[in-house]
């Protein structure tokens, strides 16, 4: 249900605009609109059912921990813990069966990336591919660390050469600037 | 016929916009003043025609109009009243009208209250203002019409269920006028880039601008979380959804830019970079109207299919940020660099904000659009979502939040750190004791979850010391200090509120992040389940209709200790047209935390699904977030943020002002 109307800007793009911009469009695309707007917007966000949950509260834990790393793949955005569409529950079932068959964290996710793609996994392996997306935040922090140390060090610059103010404009600012009652330095 | 009268003025806002982008400019330019006397007319005519459009098409909406096509497309004649109007933009094309509708009422609100603006600067922020607009009209005029015909159909399509909701009826107005309100501190920047200077009194123009649109982006967000945590099922309340995210990052920009245009007015410190982040503030609402409306985030193909309109607002936004960018590369140069201060200050203090919320939005940008870019490049899916989101953006708010109470205890220019963290020692205390008592109470963990409470605490703890040290709390006679709390000025309290606001906001997102609990049952009727010490019974299921649905009510009871504490009316509805199901939880509020009650699937056996979940502390979320934006209201309604307010009389007789300011 979420793809829908997921609209933290007031947009609701899916199921609404997308039929709204095919009225003349043939009966056959306008169908298919609907059924996939149907299957991947209206999937209920209320995920693992009663049957799918595991004895041992430790590992449903680890399964559940694990599921919210895992894309519902044909769900707009959503992870197999927060999804309902058929897909997302064999996506539960496998994670759980590959947990009650002993594998670790790491194990389960790499076996159901081998048969779903990179495409599955919500936290990107850092790869070559990937190294921009996750040192981004770090090569800036150091970027804005190394220009304001340069900064710095550097002394004050030429004078600018921007048009001064004139005589009247330089007065209305001080009048604008200065507040009675107000020592300018304070707050 | 209401209809035409409707597209034909949004036709002539566009002539009229076109008049304003060029005329005052070119005047500004040539220093002759009839021409630049042309934008305030024309911002009000702009104003007029485009409310005209919005009331036309309003219009269609409440009396369904099934000739119209968006009308048929998105309403529906059982719909009630509220959600025939919200259905105006709840759909693509009435959405833009929306926008362009609230970008001239930002316009001729400049018009009006700018009257104390000098006379060139005044007249560029409204021709670029006005050339925004022209962007937006052809686009809806040439792209995106509202007002086409079709045969009369009998009836409509309906609006999606989901949308037929309060919070999500008045969720995109305030968003978008938040985005759109970003849009006068873009057209002060590229105005001042122009003229080639700045100096303070242009941070103190832009300033309260601005916090009127970061008001309404923090209530249009929080509205559109609050209404994801009660009606989405399940109790999420953000999900790093790429449409979250466009309107998170103007958010961030904005708060960034409310700070460092503090820095540029009392310091004239920072000049060049609140300029730039001016204009990147804007930038991503616009890129976020780009991402949500292009339907590029449903998949890179989707954009394929109907590629003109999301061509045509890439080429909105090639030319206004690109356009805008070029220009500071080419002014700010030239522009006056401001005073200079050491790293521990005030101003320190205010630039380590601005960096970490500006890299932490350009982290959402990167991590929104990188799947984006990687499939467009290589034809490789990769997947961005929250683990991502939570692994890099949680670590970069942790020193925001540390530093948050310093900051404000620092002398400008040259601050005291140590004298600054000596006079934090009580508020320390407080999130000491924050942080021991969350350790007692959930000593099973997760262990980093009592030192994001105790992170919360301190924010708050030192939002209000900073008041205390302000008004001199008991280092001056009782009387005094009620005297200096009176007379600090009203932004003095909304910097406590906003301040405040986020410290609770960062408790509720941490208690409900790591100590909440669920239960998923399959209960036949009588039967009990359990949940973070309250026991639910499940009487059963029965019937109800709606003005335009049928819904499954589920009937249970919440004791906790035995004693009745309320009782739950989860439901799941049928919708007519379209048809479609949604959930309504059972939700009992209480301070401590909220029991969330769904109602899943009928089973084979007759028993049904119930998820029940407890949510500790999360109204403090969206408190937290009204706070802020109290906060940022009442600063508003400082009187120092209207320029020239206190002088108006003297300078009036000065000046000569023709038309009356305010």
């Amino acid at each position: 249900m979420r793809g829908v109307g997921r609209m933290a800007n007031g947009q609701w793009r899916m199921a609404v605009s997308g039929a709204a911009t095919i009225p003349h469009s043939p009966f056959a695309i306008r169908l298919l609109t609907a059924l996939f707007a149907l299957l991947i917007a209206f999937s209920p966000a209320q995920a693992v059912e009663p049957g799918e949950i595991l004895k041992d509260p430790a590992l449903e834990a680890r399964a559940r921990r694990l599921s919210q790393e895992l894309r519902c793949v044909v769900c707009q955005n959503q992870s197999i813990d927060d999804s309902n569409a058929p897909l997302a529950h064999d996506l539960r079932v496998i994670v759980r069966e590959r947990l009650v068959a002993g594998d670790s964290d790491a194990e389960v996710l790499a076996f159901v990336e081998a048969r779903y793609g990179a495409f599955v996994l919500l936290r990107p392996r850092l790869t070559a591919r990937t190294v921009l997306l996750w040192l981004t935040p770090l090569l800036l922090l150091g970027g804005a660390a190394a220009y304001l140390m340069r900064v710095r060090r550097r002394p004050a610059g030429a004078p600018p050469e921007t048009a001064p103010l004139s005589p009247d404009e330089q007065r209305r600012l001080a009048e604008l600037v200065a507040e009675p009652g107000s020592d300018p330095s304070r707050r | 016929m209401i209809v035409e009268i409707g597209h034909f003025a949004l036709v002539l806002a566009l002539a009229v916009a076109l008049v304003q982008a060029v005329l005052p400019a070119w005047g500004a330019q040539t220093r002759d003043v009839r021409l630049m006397q042309v934008a305030e007319p024309a911002a009000f005519a702009q104003l007029g025609l485009i409310a005209l459009a919005f009331a036309a098409l309003t219009y269609a909406f409440v009396t369904s109009d099934f000739s119209v096509q968006n009308v048929w497309a998105n309403s529906h004649s059982d719909k009630p009243l509220i959600y025939r109007i919200s259905g105006v933009w709840g759909n693509h094309e009435g959405s833009m009208v929306l926008w362009v509708l609230i970008l001239a009422l930002f316009g001729a609100a400049v018009a009006f209250y700018g009257t104390n603006l000098p006379d060139s600067l005044r007249a560029n922020v409204l021709a670029v203002q006005a050339g925004i607009s022209v962007a937006f009209l052809a686009f809806i005029v040439f792209a995106s019409n509202a007002f086409t015909r079709i045969p009369l159909q009998p009836e409509g399509r309906g609006l999606n269920p989901m949308l037929q909701d309060p919070a999500l009826a008045f969720h995109p107005p305030f968003l978008y006028a938040g985005y759109v309100g970003l849009s006068v501190a873009f057209a002060f920047a590229v105005a001042a880039l122009i003229e080639g200077r700045t100096d303070a009194a242009w941070a103190r123009w832009v300033r309260p601008w601005t916090l009127a649109a970061w008001v309404c982006l923090t209530l249009g967000i929080a509205m559109g979380s609050w209404w994801a945590y009660y009606e989405l099922g399940w109790g999420g309340w953000w999900f790093w959804d790429p449409v979250e995210n466009a309107s998170f990052m103007p958010w961030l920009a904005a708060t960034a830019l409310l700070h460092s245009a503090l820095v540029m007015e009392k310091r004239e410190a920072l000049k060049v970079w609140t300029i730039l982040l001016a204009i990147l503030a804007f930038s991503l609402s616009l890129i976020g109207t780009f991402l949500v409306r292009s339907g590029v985030l449903t998949s890179v193909h989707a954009f394929a299919v109907d590629p003109r309109r999301g061509i045509f607002i890439l080429a909105i936004l090639v030319i206004l940020i690109g356009g805008a960018l070029a220009l500071y590369a080419w002014r700010a140069p030239r522009l006056k660099q401001g005073q200079l201060f050491a790293p521990i200050s005030r101003e320190g203090a205010l630039v380590l904000n601005n960096v970490l919320l500006t890299v932490a939005c350009a982290t959402i940008f990167i991590g929104t659009l990188y799947p984006l870019a990687l499939e467009s490049l290589t034809g490789e899916k990769i997947s961005v979502g929250p683990p991502y989101f939570n692994a890099t953006f949680g670590p970069l708010m942790v020193p925001l939040l540390l530093a948050l109470p310093l900051g404000p205890f620092l002398a400008w220019k040259r601050g005291d750190l140590l004298g600054a963290m000596q006079r934090l020692m009580v508020v320390a205390a407080v999130a000491l004791m924050a942080l021991l008592a969350s350790l007692a109470l959930y000593w099973r963990g997760p262990w980093l979850a009592p030192f994001g409470i105790a992170m919360g605490a301190w924010v708050v703890a030192g939002a209000v010391a900073e008041w205390a040290a302000r008004i001199k709390l008991l280092a001056v006679p009782a009387a005094d200090s009620l005297r200096r709390a009176r007379g600090l000025p009203r932004s003095a309290y909304g910097t406590l509120l906003a301040h405040t606001g986020l410290g609770i906001s960062v408790i509720g997102i941490v208690a409900t992040t790591a100590w909440q609990s669920e239960t998923v049952l399959a209960l036949k009727p009588g039967g009990r389940g359990e949940v973070a010490g309250y026991t639910f019974l499940f009487h059963g299921v029965t019937a109800g209709q709606g003005p335009n649905y049928t819904e499954q009510i589920g009937h249970l009871t919440a004791t906790r200790a035995g004693a009745p504490v309320a009782e739950l009316t989860p439901s799941k509805r049928l919708f007519d047209t379209p048809r479609q199901t949604t959930t309504e939880a059972g939700i009992h509020a209480a301070w401590g935390g909220d029991l969330y009650v769904v109602l899943g699937d009928a089973l084979p056996d007759g028993a049904f699904v119930v998820r029940a979940y407890f949510h500790p502390l999360v109204r403090l979320i969206w408190l937290g977030t009204v706070v802020m934006a109290l906060g940022g209201a009442l600063s508003l309604l400082d009187r120092r943020l209207r320029v020239g307010a206190p002088r108006r009389s003297a300078r009036r007789q000065a000046v000569a002002a023709p038309t009356p300011a305010e």
